[in-house]
């Protein structure tokens, strides 16, 4: 609730100058957080106990989260943290060496991989858009294995670019056409297409300039409280985490160190979270002070 | 300009073993295709395949070629005729840069892409023909290209086993001691191996994803 609050209160604090609203074309509106809080009762993605190693190297060890129905759970952690790994056990891209992992409540290893991975939006950094298909055949791809109707299709693919405050007439453009920006837009898009429950990003964010990266966040904020997709964001951004997150999962060196939602995490007497908090905390003022001093 | 008024004089020969050359070569592309490509893809989703595929292949080719001639001539159906026999030895020569350049054009296609691919939940039959053989696609034809103008080279010696083909003329301008045959055989050999780079090339460049 109060993680919500504080998201808001951030994205608040940096709108533009000139009050631009969301090209997303959301506006700022009182989200249930109740909703969200109950969902826990049932978690959609639940990691019990679960190990991964590889080559002798324990990338994880014994985790155990829920993420709730509706939720943004940010995997928080510095790079070889295991955050990523943990995203990519839930749509199996990697498999867990001991534990289990539930989806929707059925066991893992007990669902068709290819349709698990169809009811997955993934995102990642590197945005992985197919550079040979034009912006609609990307969005369009999942959709048309999965047998819609052309119509269909291509229905589907405008509503998605408006959601994502993308103009139509880049539906036929090829990937290098586009900005970077544009690019993870289309991606998150391409995510969103056969409308999946679960959204995994991984870094979607990283590789964007500052002011992007900004204005990608709170569009993602903003649509998340229309969408409600259970989405699980890896990021070693703490500012990113705290914009994003209903909930923070903080990792290190492949355990999981605490949860905490994110007004808690500012407060938090955990060390690890603490130096987190430190690191970022007077970053730029003291940045800007080094000639000063 | 002795060679032009021989090649004039001896046009319909010219033109028969052109067609010749190009039924060696054309043949010998496709089976060299039609084993190669398929290998290629094989060891490039099994790495372990690998080594052992492309040393035979690069075995094959330090083979001189008029000994791998010789070699496959006493085998009993290929022996029967030199053309099969030339085929063959044409199709093991063309296999190396097929299976290489068939191997690394899928091994180079953006690691992040084939991920989001698999990640969305394409099999991997799907994500093999929607994403990583167009994308590998001009540098498999690339290979296709080396293939083809190597064979055209090669195809030269078939004649020394009487497969026909340019080299007829070749051979025979060594034995008489006469230029102008030799040439009549090289020219217009030069000229296939040109055209056949020129339109695979093309090919490649229309191909090339974007």
């Amino acid at each position: 609730m109060s993680g919500l609050s504080l998201g808001e209160a951030l994205i608040a604090n940096q709108t533009g100058p000139d009050g631009i609203v969301s090209s997303w074309g959301v506006a700022l509106t009182p989200v249930c957080c109740a909703e969200m809080e109950s969902g826990a009762a049932n978690p959609v993605i639940e990691f019990r106990d679960v190990s991964y190693r590889v080559d002798g190297t324990q990338v994880l060890c014994s985790l155990n989260l829920e993420v709730a129905r509706g939720e943004t759970l940010v995997l928080l952690g510095r790079s070889g943290s295991g955050k990523t790994t943990t995203l990519k056990l839930v749509n199996r891209l990697v498999t867990q060496t001991s534990g289990e992992i539930f989806v929707n409540g059925s066991r893992h290893s007990e669902v068709d991989v290819i349709r698990l991975r169809r009811g997955i939006g993934y995102v990642i950094q590197e945005v992985g858009l197919f550079p040979h298909f034009t912006v609609a055949k990307n969005i369009g791809l999942v959709p048309k294995i999965e047998g819609w109707k052309e119509e269909r299709i291509s229905g589907r693919v405008s509503e998605l670019l408006q959601l994502v405050g993308l103009p139509l007439e880049i539906a036929s453009r090829y990937p290098h056409q586009l900005s970077g920006g544009q690019r993870q837009r289309v991606g998150v898009a391409r995510a969103l297409a056969a409308d999946p429950e679960i959204l995994l990003m991984d870094e979607p964010f990283g590789a964007l300039d500052p002011l992007t990266r900004d204005e990608l966040q709170r569009e993602l904020f903003l649509l998340q409280k229309r969408l409600h997709k259970t989405v699980v964001f890896v990021t070693h951004d703490l500012r990113e985490a705290l914009r994003l997150g209903s909930r923070i999962a903080l990792m290190e060196a492949g355990k999981l160190v605490t949860v905490l939602a994110p007004s808690e995490f500012l407060k938090s007497d955990d060390p690890w979270a603490s130096a987190y908090v430190r690191a970022f905390g007077d970053g730029l003022e003291s940045a800007a002070n080094r000639g000063a001093s | 300009m002795n060679v032009v008024r021989f090649l004039l004089q001896n046009h319909t020969q010219v033109l028969e073993l052109t067609l010749e050359h190009l039924w060696l070569v054309g043949w010998s592309t496709a089976f060299a295709m039609l084993i190669g490509i398929p290998l290629g893809i094989a060891i490039a989703l099994r790495p372990r395949l690998n080594k052992p595929v492309l040393a035979s292949a690069n075995i094959i080719q330090t083979i001189p070629s008029l000994a791998l001639f010789g070699f496959l001539l006493p085998v009993p159906w290929l022996g029967a005729r030199s053309d099969r026999l030339a085929i063959l030895a044409l199709t093991l020569y063309a296999l190396l840069p097929i299976i290489r350049n068939t191997y690394a054009g899928i091994r180079g296609v953006d690691p992040a892409v084939v991920e989001a691919g698999r990640g969305m939940g394409l099999t991997e039959m799907q994500l093999l023909y929607q994403v990583e053989l167009p994308l590998a696609v001009s540098v498999i034809l690339s290979g296709v290209r080396i293939a083809v103008v190597i064979s055209v080279g090669l195809a030269t010696i078939a004649a020394a086993i009487g497969a026909g083909g340019l080299g007829e003329f070749i051979f025979r301008g060594l034995a008489m001691v006469d230029d102008r045959v030799i040439l009549a055989g090289a020219i217009p050999a030069a000229m296939l191996a040109l055209l056949a780079d020129f339109g695979v090339g093309w090919l490649e460049r229309r191909l090339r994803p974007r």
